[in-house]
């Protein structure tokens, strides 16, 4: 059984997070070696960036300023995103674990032990006791390998990736209303947009890039409107600010529909030629008046009817969106309900007009497209229908009944661990004791394992629970692809070699796969093979590259799919001339009442629980904790709480305080700020142990999505009997003057 | 327009400014900053606000600091950037911190020194753009042709300020809003609780999860109930 045998400072003293502050070679050593024109490794814009390479090292970064997405533009995330490569945390040869802590080992005896161990698991207890978890910070050639592994190397159904706690609710949604899954424009479109919605997005620190897209498109007389239960960056900004209450976004949009139609601002022409099930939706929106979504949504009557008056007759407009409507047990229906304002306008499929969500994670939106998820084939295809599956098992040259069907999601691998029915498990970049919501029962899982193999490059909080950790690659490592949040598939470069004993990920799956008895479907030498085999199993399918090279996508900065041959120039906007890609080539409306969440307040929990990022971080922080400038500008987890609620409970800011859930509790520093609703308290989910977030987040999941309901829990708030935190260089002392 | 910058110059509009520090991260990587940032960036008020404010030297044609130095440390060079002080001259007295109209110059303790933006001199003296202006994701740092940020942008830049009786006039100019009464939106107005007794635990009742909402649909009478004229509301 998988119990930690050191204590937290001690693998913090040996593994990190290590705050680094600078590479082993000064700051601008002499000129470097090269610059490697390649992509951010974090967030979905997957912004150009030129790595500078020395003496086989990434030394520091240099504006790429031609890459038409971000001409050089870059968060503090991506200035220093440099610093992993030549890192003290690094992973440098596979490690194995041993009673106390991890010996360092070779890769015979660590892939050997390996696959012999899940072996034995599955000859025992079946295929599927093996769970395979992946990641959608990793390339598409990746994300495609990791589905053919978990199939025919190690034959089990459950595989799913990390994509499973970010977009899965708006994947389905877009499916279900379009017919594809995939942001509908480019952001050049956002320019062309006169009334932009931005809900459930904290867009300046998520996605930092596009809000120069937005104020660009304000200075050509766009509105603004931002709907959150914050006023983040964004939202200082906005024309119009909605402060919804936590879990009723699809009464909200429900509101503004409603009054869309009374105005007569529905555009029927469209809805008759391009779309079915209006009906449906204008008899259910009859009941959301302004005075009935204010009182479900906490937003006034007032600024419902402004913004429909903002988003109904406006001439373009574009809705973009994130986790803030996707992380609820009624994601896909939060979503449907928003994509309803956007079908009534029939503003989509045109220069300016359209609709997106926009993907946290680097390879957000190529990570979910190529079979690394339970329900999914690789271009797109779906596990359970009869032809997806020959087609699959025909490019694979495997027979049908031997392809698995579909297997668990995410967090219901985590369940199935915990009640002893998955027994051994492969992970790669994925750190589920931080990331997957009531993190006590995760750690109770990960203790349950009978074995666990780890692939990674840092050795992250789940990592040591691994019996076996493989040391593979960074983005900068390896040579691949990645599909940004706008569906340009870009082109990553191998900057430098992994160092010392470290390998490159594929290599890591092959090996594997040679050690399972199949080695004839895994036998690449080089990335690129991968991604013309993933290119040729997409065609004719939902998501297909099949007309890519890495040729045609470095000689074009991108190509955005769908790109179905080889002298097709690929597909910046998807509907074009209202055509959506269900069979019948119309979109579909789709009607849900408003329903509460899955864990409402109540007076034993009577505050509403919030959860998200900040800018200097990214996900789990596995890589932003360990980089030191990042963790001094928000070096710990703090408490959002309004001045009115403070004020009740007698906190002050600085105060510590404890959050506590029917799940557990934490405790921390509180920032007492107006920027929030007064019923309702954030933290960022960033940080591990007793500083997670997720210790205190609800693990209900979305019934069709199977997205954990991040956004919405109910808490208590109490002040506890320790001394205000210290002040520290992000949160000097005048900073914290709080009148 | 000064020859050494290409016609470019400098604009800084803190109002775009989304609090990231990619400037700050970015002014470090800087080769001749070797690892150290010389600029800042705060929250303006964090308390009632998420407004911050980038602060890079404005690069004054008469530089307050220099003229304070008392150990002529300052150096203005012939393209009108002031330098950090001069280290074998610096005496740590911090007499350019307090004078700095803008609050510009840090005296880093460490070193006992002076250091503050100096616009990337070995990036902008050879055509290319400084670290934070290039990196800045929001446009609230920009550098580049006064012509293209003015068809860009409907504010327009100063850079000749007025505080007390000095006036001061500088190479940076800072975006203002044409008009003020063009821009009368004020995030708070938006906020249903402010100068309101709202009630934090509104919500909380006793009974089933979701109660207080549940109310809300026997208040409607569930039906359609609208006026047929949203603006009556």
């Amino acid at each position: 059984m998988a119990k930690l045998t050191l204590s937290e400072e001690q693998y913090i003293e040996l593994y990190g997070p290590t705050p680094n502050r600078s590479p082993t070679y000064d700051f601008h050593d002499g000129e470097p070696d090269k610059l490697v024109k390649t992509h951010c490794c974090f967030c979905g814009v997957q912004c150009g960036i030129q790595l500078k390479v020395k003496y086989n090292k990434v030394i520091g970064f240099e504006p790429w300023d031609e890459f038409p997405v971000n001409q050089g533009k870059l968060c503090p995330k991506g200035v220093l995103r440099y610093m992993q490569n030549d890192h003290p945390d690094r992973l440098l040869s596979p490690l194995i674990r041993t009673e106390d802590g991890f010996r360092a080992a070779g890769w015979y005896e660590s892939l050997n032990k390996t696959a012999d161990s899940l072996k034995a698991i599955q000859d025992k207890h079946g295929k599927d006791a093996v769970a395979f978890l992946g990641g959608a910070s990793m390339t598409n050639e990746k994300a495609y390998l990791n589905g053919k592994f978990a199939r025919i190397a190690l034959q089990t159904a459950n595989i799913d990736y990390n994509g499973r706690l970010c977009m899965v609710s708006a994947g389905a949604a877009n499916r279900m209303a379009f017919g594809v899954d995939r942001a509908a424009n480019p952001w050049s479109d956002i320019l062309l947009a006169k009334t932009i919605i931005l809900t459930g997005t904290n867009l300046a620190e998520c996605f930092p890039i596009l809000t120069d897209y937005v104020w660009r498109a304000r200075d050509n007389g766009a509105k603004i409107i931002v709907i959150d239960p914050r006023i983040t960056p964004i939202g200082r900004t906005a024309d119009l600010f909605l402060p919804v209450r936590p879990g009723r976004d699809s009464a909200l949009a429900n509101g503004i529909l409603h009054v869309m139609i009374e105005r007569g601002w529905t555009d029927e022409k469209f809805i008759a030629e391009h779309t079915h099930d209006f009906d449906k939706v204008r008899e259910l929106v009859k009941k959301y008046t302004p005075e009935v979504t204010e009182k479900l949504s906490g937003v006034p009557a007032k600024n419902i009817i402004k913004a429909a008056e903002m988003w109904g007759p406006a001439e373009t407009s574009m809705l973009l969106h994130a986790r803030g409507i996707e992380h609820h047990t009624k994601g896909v229906e939060n979503v449907l309900t928003y994509i309803n304002l956007v079908l009534a306008t029939g503003r989509i499929g045109k220069p300016g007009c359209g609709y997106g969500t926009i993907t946290g994670q680097g390879n957000g939106q190529g990570g979910r497209e190529h079979g690394q998820r339970c329900n999914q084939l690789p271009g797109g295809r779906d596990i359970n229908k009869p032809e997806h599956r020959q087609f699959i098992a025909d490019f694979w040259k495997i027979p049908e009944p031997e392809l698995p069907k579909q297997g668990l999601t995410a967090c219901e691998i985590i369940d199935a661990i915990e009640r002893g029915e998955i027994k051994g498990l492969l992970s790669i970049s994925i750190n589920p004791l931080v990331s997957i919501p009531d993190s006590n029962r995760t750690r109770a899982a990960l203790e349950k394992l009978e074995f666990f193999a780890c692939i990674d490059f840092f050795l992250s909080e789940t990592a040591r629970y691994a019996d076996v950790v493989l040391a593979g690659s960074l983005q900068e490592e390896d040579e691949g692809t990645v599909t940004t949040g706008e569906g340009r598939c870009v082109r990553l470069r191998n900057s430098v070699p992994p160092p010392v004993d470290a390998r490159v990920d594929w290599w890591i799956i092959r090996e594997l796969a040679k050690r399972l008895g199949k080695e004839k479907w895994f036998n690449y030498s080089k990335a690129e093979e991968i991604f013309d085999e993933l290119a040729a199993a997409s065609k004719g399918g939902p998501i297909d590259y099949s007309g890519m090279t890495y040729e045609k996508i470095e000689n074009n900065m991108g190509i955005f799919w769908p790109c179905p041959a080889p002298e097709h120039p690929g597909t910046p906007r998807l509907f074009e001339g209202g055509k959506f890609h269900h069979p019948d080539g119309k979109a579909k409306f789709h009607a849900y009442e408003y329903r509460p969440p899955a864990e409402d307040v109540d007076v034993e929990y009577p505050i509403f629980f919030t959860t998200g990022r900040v800018v200097s971080q990214y996900l789990s922080g596995t890589q932003t904790r360990r980089i030191g400038a990042l963790v001094d500008q928000y070096p710990e987890p703090l408490c959002e709480i309004h001045p009115l609620l403070a004020t009740k409970l007698g906190i002050e800011n600085r105060d510590m305080v404890k959050v506590s859930t029917r799940r557990g509790e934490i405790t921390l520093p509180a920032l007492v700020v107006q920027t929030i609703r007064p019923d309702t308290i954030f933290i960022p989910y960033h940080w591990a142990g007793k500083k997670a977030a997720n210790q205190v987040t609800n693990r209900v999941l979305d019934p069709i999505s199977k997205i954990p309901e991040f956004k919405v829990c109910a808490c208590r708030l109490e002040k506890v009997a320790a001394p205000p935190a210290k002040a520290n260089a992000a949160w000097p002392p005048v900073s914290l003057e709080n009148k | 327009m000064n020859t050494a910058f290409q016609g470019n110059e400098f604009f800084l509009d803190p109002s775009r400014c989304i609090g990231c520090k990619a400037c700050v991260q970015a002014c470090a990587e800087c080769g001749t900053h070797r690892g150290q940032s010389m600029i800042h960036l705060e929250y303006v008020h964090r308390a009632t606000g998420v407004q911050t404010a980038p602060v890079v030297c404005m690069h004054c044609e008469d530089p307050t600091c220099a003229r304070v130095c008392p150990a002529d440390a300052i150096k203005q060079d012939d393209h009108g950037i002031v330098h950090s002080a001069a280290k074998p001259r610096c005496v740590a007295c911090s007499n350019c911190v307090i004078a700095c109209p803008f609050g510009v110059p840090k005296m880093k303790v460490e070193l006992d020194l002076m250091m503050k933006c100096d616009m990337c001199y070995d990036r902008t003296s050879v055509g290319k753009k400084p670290m934070c202006a290039t990196v800045c994701p929001s446009g609230a740092l920009y550098y580049g042709p006064r012509e293209t940020i003015g068809n860009l942008r409907r504010e327009t830049p100063v850079n000749e300020f007025q505080f007390g009786r000095q006036t001061v006039r500088t190479k940076v100019n800072i975006m203002t809003a044409p008009d003020v009464k063009a821009l009368p939106f004020e995030v708070l107005d938006f906020l249903p609780w402010e100068g309101k007794d709202f009630d934090p635990f509104e919500l909380s009742r006793p009974g089933a999860p979701d109660a207080a909402s549940a109310a809300v649909w026997d208040d409607a009478g569930l039906g359609p109930r609208c006026s047929g004229n949203c603006t009556c509301h």
